[in-house]
C-alpha cells in the first residue's frame, strides 16, 4: 500500500496536472478565507496562496521549475487578461478624457517617488549597488521591469521577485492607506494601485469597481511606458 | 461566441507582441494589445458586449493569475533574507509613498478644476 502511494506520488509529481490543480484549489481556498474575513488586508488571497504553496513545495522538496510546468497554464492567461483590461477602460473612457493631464502628472509623480525612495532606502540600509539597481523598476509590470533592470545593470530575475512582492504589498496596504490619507475618489485609488503595484494592484482595484480597475489598468500601462523611457536615463546619473 | 471572444483577446495580444518586437518598442505585447483592443472597441461598440463574458471572467480572477509568478519568489529566498530588512523597508515605504503621491496629486488636480 505504501509503495503504491509512493508510485502514485512519483507519477503526480512529474505531471503538470497536480501543480495546476494545486494552484487553482489553494487560490480558491485563499479567496474564500479572504471573503469570510471581511477582506482583512493581511489575508489577501495572492499572499495567502503563495505562502501556502511555497510551504508545500518546501516540505515535499519539489522545485519551482517542476511546479511551474503545471502552473504555467494559469500564468499564461496573464497576457489575454491584460488585453481584457481594455474593456473597463473603454467603458470609462469619458472619465479619462476629461482629465488626461492630471492623470499623466499623477502617474509620473507617483512612479518617480516610488522608484527613487525605494532605491534610496535600500542604499541607506546597506544594500549593494546591484540590488539597489534591481529595485528601481519594482513598481513596473514584470516584463518591462525585467528589461529595465537588465539595462540598469541589476538582476532581472531578482527584479521579477521584487515586482511581485511590491504588488502584494500594494494590494495589502491599499485599503488602510487610503483610509489614513482620506482618499475616497475611486479614480485616484485605482490610479495609485496601478502606478505603484502594477497588475496585482489592478486586480485589487477591480474588486472595488470597474472605474477603479479602469484607472489602475491605464496607470499600469502608462507607468510601464514612462519608466522604460525615463529610468534608464535617470538612474545612471544617480548611482555612479 | 465565447470562442470568438477568446480568439479576439489572443489576436490582440499577438498583434501587440508582433508590433512591439518589430518596432523595438519598450512596452510589453499584452499592454500594446490592450491599446489595440481599446481602439477596436471604440470603433465598434458592439464588441464590448460580445467580449464581456470571457474578459469579465478573466478579470474577475485576475489575482489568481499572479500566483505562479508569486511562488517564484521562493527562488530568491537567500538573497531576500540576506538583504531582508533593507528590501522589506524599501519596498513597503516606497510603495506607500508612490500610492499616496499618485492619489493625492490626482485629487489635488480635481479639486482645483472644481473650484475654477
Amino acid at each position: 500500500m505504501t509503495r503504491h502511494i509512493g508510485e502514485i506520488w512519483v507519477y503526480l509529481q512529474t505531471s503538470p496536472l497536480l501543480w495546476l490543480t494545486l494552484t487553482v484549489a489553494v487560490y480558491a481556498l485563499a479567496a474564500w478565507l479572504y471573503g469570510r474575513s471581511g477582506s482583512f488586508p493581511l489575508l489577501h488571497p495572492v499572499l495567502v496562496a503563495v505562502v501556502l504553496i511555497v510551504a508545500l513545495l518546501r516540505v515535499t522538496h519539489v522545485s519551482y521549475e517542476r511546479y511551474f510546468e503545471g502552473a504555467q497554464f494559469v500564468h499564461f492567461l496573464l497576457g489575454p487578461a491584460t488585453v481584457a483590461l481594455a474593456l473597463p477602460l473603454a467603458r470609462n473612457l469619458a472619465h479619462v478624457r476629461r482629465s488626461v493631464v492630471p492623470i499623466v502628472v499623477a502617474i509620473a509623480a507617483g512612479s518617480f517617488v516610488a522608484a527613487l525612495s525605494g532605491m534610496w532606502i535600500a542604499h541607506a540600509l546597506g544594500a549593494d549597488t546591484d540590488v539597489v539597481l534591481s529595485i528601481a523598476p519594482k513598481s513596473v509590470t514584470t516584463p518591462v521591469a525585467m528589461a529595465i533592470s537588465q539595462l540598469l545593470g541589476g538582476y532581472p530575475s531578482l527584479t521579477a521577485a521584487l515586482v511581485i512582492l511590491t504588488g502584494i504589498i500594494g494590494a495589502v496596504l491599499a485599503a488602510p492607506l487610503f483610509a489614513i490619507v482620506r482618499v475616497r475618489d475611486e479614480r485616484a485609488r485605482g490610479l495609485a494601485l496601478g502606478t505603484a503595484a502594477h497588475g496585482i494592484g489592478t486586480a485589487r482595484a477591480l474588486q472595488e469597481s470597474q472605474l477603479a480597475g479602469a484607472f489602475a489598468g491605464l496607470a499600469m500601462g502608462v507607468n510601464a511606458l514612462l519608466s522604460a523611457v525615463v529610468l534608464p536615463l535617470l538612474v545612471p546619473l544617480l548611482v555612479h | 461566441m465565447m470562442l470568438g471572444a477568446l480568439a479576439t483577446l489572443l489576436l490582440a495580444q499577438l498583434a501587440g507582441e508582433v508590433v512591439a518586437r518589430a518596432l523595438g518598442l519598450p512596452i510589453p505585447g499584452p499592454v500594446l494589445g490592450m491599446i489595440f483592443l481599446l481602439v477596436a472597441v471604440s470603433l465598434r461598440r458592439t464588441l464590448l458586449a460580445a467580449l464581456d463574458p470571457v474578459a469579465g471572467t478573466l478579470l474577475e480572477h485576475l489575482s489568481l493569475l499572479f500566483v505562479p509568478a508569486g511562488v517564484g519568489v521562493m527562488r530568491y529566498g537567500a538573497i531576500l533574507r540576506a538583504h531582508g530588512i533593507a528590501l522589506a523597508t524599501a519596498l513597503i515605504v516606497s510603495t506607500v509613498l508612490g500610492m499616496t503621491v499618485t492619489a493625492l496629486v490626482l485629487v489635488a488636480f480635481e479639486r482645483r478644476t472644481r473650484i475654477a
